[in-house]
């Protein structure tokens, strides 16, 4: 453990904390026409949760991601993964991002494609193949390793990016609005194959959202951003019993109060 | 992007149904393909059968001195080529051209790649490579006699420097335009060194830097003839300019049409080899276009 950066705050609870969020600040440009996006946010994540992050339409909720996958450096602030600080991208994190298309490498296969990270990670060719194999079976494409992503339709791309991250084998797996970009019955479809995948992994998961359905009915708990620039407005448990169904989940009552909630908190002023 | 959504809403089930009817497409374009392809041979190829035919035709009776018949060129293109002077001129053309043309691909991409990513190496070569590419290279003929002699080193000099700027400008060009989202998935995903070049990088950029080497590639040809104009004692450009000075017409017709046969060859194997290069290039596009 790296005591240095571990900060007093988080030293009490730091067995069940995976991820520690104090403070980010993200600032763009500078001087007068600096423009603040996180406004010194504070959450934290814990082993194995699914954490849901909601917020308006340019709220900076990617930005927070990036910042949380070590893509971008915050202005101040700083973020935690297992206490040691996050400057780059740690090695135990997979992230979905939201542009299937742009994210996949349409010049390689599905299977390369889902093999392409782990050349570097000093496994054999066997190992590899089979790991891929595995994560393409968990997402439901076992039976297209040789096409070619542009030859898939948008979910089964999108699908593609969930194993590759599965392939890799993180402890923190992050999705930046994975589900934007399909419709909904491909939607639902893919937000039960999250849950699916999370039991047989047993990752610990953010995703980003602005889909108030998708964050309550996916997540433990919601963390709710209000517009520009980001604050955290509150951290809401989801106490809806799990498994999650399409259709008995947002049937049941207390779905429909959570989802109201965090309605009003996203609309609030 | 928008293909893949609208094939994902088209179908109202399984994931699996929307593969099925993928395939099924491929399937039907390609004996439609097939068909496209031979006619496309033929409207490409009627026009210059009907030109030689004339050419034939019109060159066979005449008695004009610079317009030998075609009958006769073809009978000295045999002799010359086929094979007296194969081995001591067409040879060396052709291996000055590829070892210049080689040099250039190499230059070019390499620096590129290179260049491109540090952005103060940008900044300061790129006015000096448009300075360097404005130079005409036949104007580089003299200094390159002086310091090289007229061997085949200066012609390869000469042809891959000519050849150089074409590849590495479109490297440069299209390094810079790959998708920012493809940076961030190999830092996410730790890919690096060989991977990140060969599986990210170059394929990335691989329809700007291919359209670079066919420029390189016909300037590398054209340069090879110039070089062998203007200063040489072997290869086909030397013996087409040597017959039309010592009025051999037949023979510079011939050397012509030996030079317009390679040419077009060196398109055609480039075309090719593209094709297999970009293969995903082109089916994506056609992808695109069948939805």
């Amino acid at each position: 453990m790296m005591t240095g950066v571990m900060t007093e705050a988080s030293i009490p609870e730091q067995t069940d904390q995976r991820l520690v969020i104090e403070e980010l600040r993200k600032t763009y440009g500078t001087g007068a026409a600096a423009k603040v996006v996180l406004d010194g946010l504070n959450f934290d994540v814990r082993s194995g949760e699914f954490v849901c992050i909601v917020g308006p339409s340019g709220a900076g909720k990617t930005t927070l991601l990036k910042c949380l996958a070590g893509l971008l450096p915050p202005t101040s602030g700083a973020s935690y993964l297992d206490g040691i600080q996050i400057d780059g991208p740690p090695e135990k994190l997979a992230l979905v991002f939201q542009e299937y298309t742009r994210s996949l490498m349409p010049w390689l296969t599905v299977e390369k494609n889902v093999t392409l990270p782990l050349s570097n990670k000093g496994i054999s060719k066997r190992e590899r193949r089979t790991r891929a194999q595995e994560a393409l079976e968990a997402v439901g494409l076992a039976d297209v390793p040789s096409k070619y992503p542009w030859q898939l339709s948008g979910g089964m791309q999108q699908r593609v990016a969930i194993a590759r991250a599965l392939a890799y084998q993180p402890e923190v797996l992050m999705m930046d609005e994975p589900f934007a970009s399909v419709d909904a019955q491909t939607r639902f479809e893919l937000e039960d194959l999250t849950l699916r995948v999370r039991e047989q992994f047993g990752i610990t998961i953010v995703l980003v959202t602005h889909d108030i359905d998708e964050a309550v009915y996916l997540a433990d708990r919601v963390v709710v951003l209000g517009s520009a620039p980001a604050q955290v407005r509150e951290i809401i448990d989801v106490d809806v019993t799990s498994p999650r169904d399409q259709v008995k989940t947002k049937a049941d009552p207390r779905f429909t109060e959570l989802r109201s909630r965090v309605f009003e908190l996203i609309r609030a002023r | 992007m928008r293909t893949a959504r609208r094939s994902e809403s088209s179908n109202t089930g399984t994931a699996r149904r929307s593969e099925s009817s993928n395939t099924g497409t491929a399937r039907r374009s390609e004996s439609s393909s097939m068909r496209r392809r031979l006619r496309s041979f033929a409207i490409e190829f009627w026009l210059p059968v009907l030109i030689v035919v004339l050419w034939w035709v019109g060159s066979a009776r005449a008695d004009l001195v610079f317009y030998p018949p075609l009958a006769e060129i073809l009978g000295r293109f045999q002799d010359l080529w086929l094979f007296d002077r194969f081995f001591t001129d067409v040879i060396p053309s052709l291996r000055n051209m590829l070892v210049g043309y080689a040099l250039s691909c190499l230059v070019g991409v390499g620096l590129g790649v290179v260049v491109a990513q540090v952005r103060i190496a940008r900044h300061a070569l790129e006015p000096l490579v448009h300075f360097l590419r404005s130079i005409p290279p036949v104007a580089l003929v003299p200094i390159a006699i002086l310091v090289l002699g007229f061997g085949p080193e200066m012609k390869m000099t000469i042809i891959a420097f000519s050849a150089v700027f074409a590849t590495l400008i479109a490297t440069l060009d299209g390094v810079r335009a790959a998708d920012p989202v493809l940076a961030e998935v190999t830092r996410v995903y730790r890919v690096s060194g060989r991977d990140r070049l060969f599986k990210v990088i170059l394929p990335a950029a691989a329809p700007q830097i291919l359209s670079g080497l066919q420029v390189s590639l016909q300037i590398a040809f054209v340069v090879m003839i110039t070089s062998e104009m203007l200063a040489s004692t072997e290869g086909i450009g030397y013996l087409t300019i040597l017959a039309q000075q010592t009025f051999a017409i037949t023979d510079m017709w011939a050397g012509m049409l030996l030079l317009g046969i390679l040419g077009y060859l060196f398109n055609l194997l480039f075309t090719l080899a593209e094709r297999r290069v970009l293969h995903w290039h082109i089916g994506m596009r056609s992808q695109a276009k069948t939805h």
